[in-house]
């Protein structure tokens, strides 16, 4: 028995070095990017474009193109996404079709970004003959966040209890209304969550989006939808691999890296907030 | 003026449509990597595509065997596993098992956040501290090596890795815990022997998808693992893992040329590489399901 005790010291501590050692790692790199950013970030750098060859100036165009891709992202992905949720768990009866489905949501959550990327190049970007704008770069991170959206609203419609779809048709209403009237509202919030995480996600990736909308420069700030836009991350991608001026925008890459790195946690953030207040207020 | 009940049948197709289109989206992306991949079999044979030993798209005459790259992929991944799949379940298994409530509330929230990092995040961190770094520690003429590669993914893929298998692992009943328990065996000797044989299938799933992670991430592998299209020996040389070689040549390839179709062609095998990554790791949380009476 004693041994075994001593078996459960040498465990334990060697789970909560793991664990200690995957929190700092993690908490290392964001202090570090908050430490050497926080002196290239002010009014300017949000507010001002590139200047000198992107050696100087701020990365105004870049948020501004980001801002433009995630919400037509969403504008796509929400409406679609919340729609097969509630086929999925108010209509399907369990079976092959839904089996499929379900099946065809999982593989498009794995497919690799970059062959989002392709594809969008493909498809939106030479086949409708879109060319690289905010719509096709849209379109392909919209198909990126649509497994997460789905989801998310999939497990708050679940979340409603049975006695609510009863209660509604109990007194005569239609199967739409009772879904549009008592099961929808108060499944918005979780919806809401598995939204923001979409946003996040559309906001951070660089793959999807190289060949289908972004572009090296531009200080104009786009006028339609069919316009190619900077975006944070590649310009951050753009910053740090192009060689001949590493040095000299290295504040400027370490200013970009915080604010994407601000922006994609500070929307995740209000995403966990949120769901976890969910968790622990709501008994139906 | 249609009746109710048609209204209602109308809406239903209307939303089985809507849940059609995740289908519909796999199927013309497969569509469309097919139309623009597989015309480089009138170069190539897909045996010398996938087994050629040298990638060199721009020469005359061109070549297109993509080992190398496969091969970029293969040593990061396994370098990337070898780290996250250690630390993700041994953090899972503390979350779950030894952490109070206050301790896992707090970090579950946290790893999740963590797992939204933007890759090209990851990937400049990996260039301005990982590299420079793994450059003096080894004195190597640079730090963009597969090491650095997997280093980084490692760290990626472990919120992945984490969040799956604590979720597996709070999932296994407390009455096996507490059956354990009462027979006298130590909280270790019960988490070891029970709860983690129990959660197993979804600890497998969790690794798989982590390594799904790993081979499928680009940013991070395209700014990082050094970009040299040749089989790595060891772990301290260039790598070009499939996907960064994607996304630095496709820029320049013209379009229509054999080029693009191999680059297009190697998406193909990226896709069905993480798609039995995922059809195994779906497997394997349906088929080994515990079931017992309590279990979800």
């Amino acid at each position: 028995m004693k041994r075994q005790q001593i078996y459960q010291q040498v465990a334990f501590g060697g789970l909560r070095l793991s664990t200690l050692t995957i929190i700092s790692v993690l908490g290392l790199i964001i202090w570090f990017l908050g430490k050497e950013g926080v002196s290239a970030l002010s009014w300017e750098f949000l507010t001002q474009a590139p200047r000198n060859g992107m050696t100087e100036g701020g990365i105004f165009p870049a948020l501004v193109g980001t801002l433009c891709l995630t919400l037509g992202a969403i504008i796509f992905a929400l409406p679609l996404g919340v729609f097969a949720a509630i086929y999925l768990t108010e209509y399907a009866k369990q079976g092959r079709l839904v089996r499929i489905i379900r099946l065809g949501i999982n593989n498009l959550a794995g497919v690799p970004s970059v062959v989002f990327g392709l594809f969008g190049l493909a498809m939106f970007v030479e086949y409708l003959n879109f060319g690289p704008s905010i719509l096709a770069g849209s379109l392909t991170l919209g198909i990126l966040i649509l497994p997460t959206i789905i989801r998310a609203s999939e497990e708050a419609l679940l979340a409603i209890p049975q006695t609510f779809r009863e209660a509604s048709l109990a007194l005569g209403a239609s199967k739409w209304h009772t879904i549009y009237k008592a099961v929808l509202p108060p499944a918005i919030p979780g919806i809401l969550t598995g939204t923001i995480l979409g946003i996040g996600r559309a906001a951070g990736e660089t793959a999807p989006i190289i060949f289908t909308a972004a572009c090296f420069y531009t200080a104009r700030l786009p006028h339609s939808i069919f316009d190619q836009v900077m975006a944070l991350p590649f310009h951050l991608y753009v910053l740090a691999t192009e060689g001949t001026h590493f040095e000299k925008t290295l504040p400027l890459q370490y200013g970009t890296a915080l604010v994407l790195l601000g922006l994609v946690l500070g929307i995740n953030l209000i995403a966990v907030i949120i769901r976890t207040r969910l968790r622990r207020k709501i008994r139906w | 003026m249609i009746s109710r009940k048609g209204k209602d049948l109308l809406i239903q197709n209307l939303f089985l449509f809507f849940a059609s289109i995740s289908i519909l989206v796999l199927f013309l992306i497969m569509a469309f990597l097919f139309k623009e991949g597989l015309p480089i079999i009138e170069v190539v044979s897909p045996l010398r595509f996938l087994f050629g030993k040298s990638w060199y798209p721009t020469y005359e005459p061109p070549e297109f065997g993509i080992l190398p790259l496969i091969m970029g992929s293969v040593a990061v991944t396994l370098g990337a596993i070898t780290i996250a799949i250690p630390l993700g379940v041994a953090t899972a298994i503390y979350l779950s098992e030894v952490a109070n409530l206050r301790v896992k509330e707090l970090l579950k929230p946290v790893i999740e956040l963590l797992a939204g990092v933007p890759s090209v995040v990851y990937g400049f961190f990996g260039l301005v501290v990982v590299a420079p770094w793994i450059q003096d520690l080894f004195d190597l003429p640079t730090g963009l090596t597969a090491l650095t590669a997997s280093i980084m993914l490692g760290i990626m893929a472990s919120p992945t890795v984490i969040s799956i298998s604590e979720d597996a692992l709070s999932s296994v009943p407390i009455s096996y815990r507490e059956a354990s328990l009462a027979l006298g065996t130590t909280k270790w000797h019960t988490a070891i022997s029970v709860t983690v044989p129990a959660a197993l299938s979804g600890i497998c799933t969790a690794c798989i998808l982590g390594m799904a992670r790993a081979i499928e991430e680009t940013m991070t592998v395209l700014m990082v693992a050094g970009g040299a299209a040749i089989i790595p020996t060891t772990l301290l040389q260039p790598v070009r893992p499939m996907t960064a070689n994607i996304i630095a040549e496709m820029g320049e390839a013209v379009h229509g040329s054999e080029h693009f179709h191999a680059l297009f062609a190697i998406a193909v095998v990226l896709f069905f590489i993480t798609l039995a990554l995922n059809l195994l790791a779906d497997y394997i949380s349906h088929r080994f399901k515990e079931t017992g009476s309590a279990t979800l």
